[in-house]
């Protein structure tokens, strides 16, 4: 369970948000939404703790988040704007060197068949920077498969996928928060996932 | 699904950066080849003088290999900075110091490793006895894993700011001061009959003790530059 209580944020001098409170129990969905620059991935990098908040504390299954430092990290899972993949590597050794970053193994015929479920089939073997900007971002967007961490925090997932990718990632989200994950994420697009209730969080 | 141990993912960053090296060779053939040039143009522009040439080729090959090893420590980080990599490797569930670690290890292997191989044959050019380039390569060997290490805190600090390649070695250098004249000494040393038992000693001590540091700071260090 994550919980966040009257966190403050600012950039330089500017003050993004402050005051915000919200409760996130396994099995729900969130949906930070806000203008451009209304400080939805500051809320989401502070949630990571790349930024310190202002004021406020996050916290996780009742403790708080700076105190648990790395077994906080076991549990989350965190894809930004960046795609953290390698040009120079092919989409395989993409998957296993971030799935190593997060702390585990996974073998090749795994990594094969994730990919396969991305619509990757036959790119495997090519390096990333010769696929399109939505092939990365599938790339990118596997690790979700091989992960099992419980809190997933998704920052324009969306951004380059077709309509068939969109739909995966409902289905992927689906299955996750059916498992008793969490997930919170920012989007332009509509994302609904069946049969369950998207929550909102308005930054203004 | 198996969890990484530490040495694991230790061994699981060194791997990485040196396969990206090979599929990215020209970084990294870039120091070697300065280090090449630059040791080779003295004994071209001092002249066939054999006895200064064997004064100051300590000296020459020492702040070669500095200023070599200055060339490839702005890329220590930034590449992963740029493509989004580096969020993960601090979200890593285990001490992002390690981490920084292997990479200072990767980034060691080669930049410094390849210089104090080939500094013997570049040793050559100046008419240095044998027992005198066995040292040169030895005091390389351990000293250029501190400037690696020293390398990787200045890289962290001014990771994604502009200029930071010629910040980074306004910071470093004056730090590695001490390495310069202890490896040149050693060399020295021996050429006049001394022990070396003193500056090689010292330049372990210098190592061991930014082993044990420098990691730590460049972790922080790297954590600031991400806020």
């Amino acid at each position: 369970m994550l919980e966040v209580g009257n966190l403050a944020c600012s950039r330089g001098d500017h003050r993004l948000f402050s005051g915000l409170c919200f409760t996130l129990q396994p099995g729900q969905l969130l949906q930070v939404q806000g203008a451009n620059g209304s400080g939805k991935t500051s809320l989401l990098r502070t949630l990571c703790g790349f930024i310190q908040p202002d004021e406020g504390e996050i916290l996780w299954h009742g403790k708080r988040v700076r105190d648990l430092g790395e077994d906080y990290y076991a549990e989350l899972l965190y894809l930004g704007h960046l795609n953290a993949i390698k040009d120079e590597l092919n989409a395989l050794e993409n998957l296993q060197m971030s799935a190593g970053l997060a702390g585990y193994t996974i073998s090749e015929k795994q990594a094969v068949s994730v990919l396969r479920r991305m619509g990757l089939q036959r790119r495997e073997h090519l390096p990333v920077r010769v696929l399109s900007q939505g092939q990365r971002r599938r790339v990118a967007l596997a690790r979700l498969l091989t992960s099992d961490a419980h809190l997933w925090i998704l920052d324009e997932p969306l951004t380059a996928l077709d309509v068939g990718a969109v739909g995966l990632m409902q289905e992927l989200i689906g299955e996750h928060l059916s498992k008793g994950g969490m997930t919170i994420f920012t989007t332009h697009q509509p994302l609904q996932v069946a049969g369950v209730e998207t929550r909102q969080l308005t930054l203004s | 699904m198996n969890k990484l141990s530490l040495m694991g993912l230790f061994g699981l960053v060194v791997r990485r950066d040196l396969l990206l090296a090979m599929r990215r060779r020209a970084d990294v053939l870039t120091t070697l080849i300065f280090f090449v040039m630059v040791v080779s143009l003295f004994p071209l522009g001092v002249g066939p003088e054999i006895d200064m040439l064997r004064k100051m080729a300590s000296g020459v090959v020492w702040v070669a290999a500095l200023l070599a090893s200055m060339l490839s420590l702005p890329r220590m980080f930034s590449a992963d900075y740029a493509d989004g990599t580096l969020e993960q490797m601090m979200l890593a569930p285990q001490s992002l110091s390690v981490l920084v670690l292997g990479k200072i290890v990767a980034h060691w292997m080669l930049s410094g490793l390849p210089l104090a191989l080939i500094a013997p044959v570049l040793g050559l050019q100046f008419d240095m006895s044998a027992p005198a380039l066995w040292t040169l390569v030895l005091t390389l060997l351990l000293g250029t894993p501190v400037l690696s290490m020293i390398g990787a805190i200045g890289a962290a600090l001014t990771l994604g700011l502009r200029g930071g390649g010629v910040l980074v070695s306004l910071l470093v250098l004056p730090l590695c001061i001490p390495v310069l004249i202890f490896g040149a000494g050693a060399v020295d040393a021996v050429t006049s009959g001394m022990s070396v038992a003193s500056n090689m000693s010292l330049l372990g001590a210098f190592m061991l003790f930014a082993l044990v540091f420098t990691p730590f700071v460049a972790a922080q260090a790297l954590r600031i530059s991400m806020e």
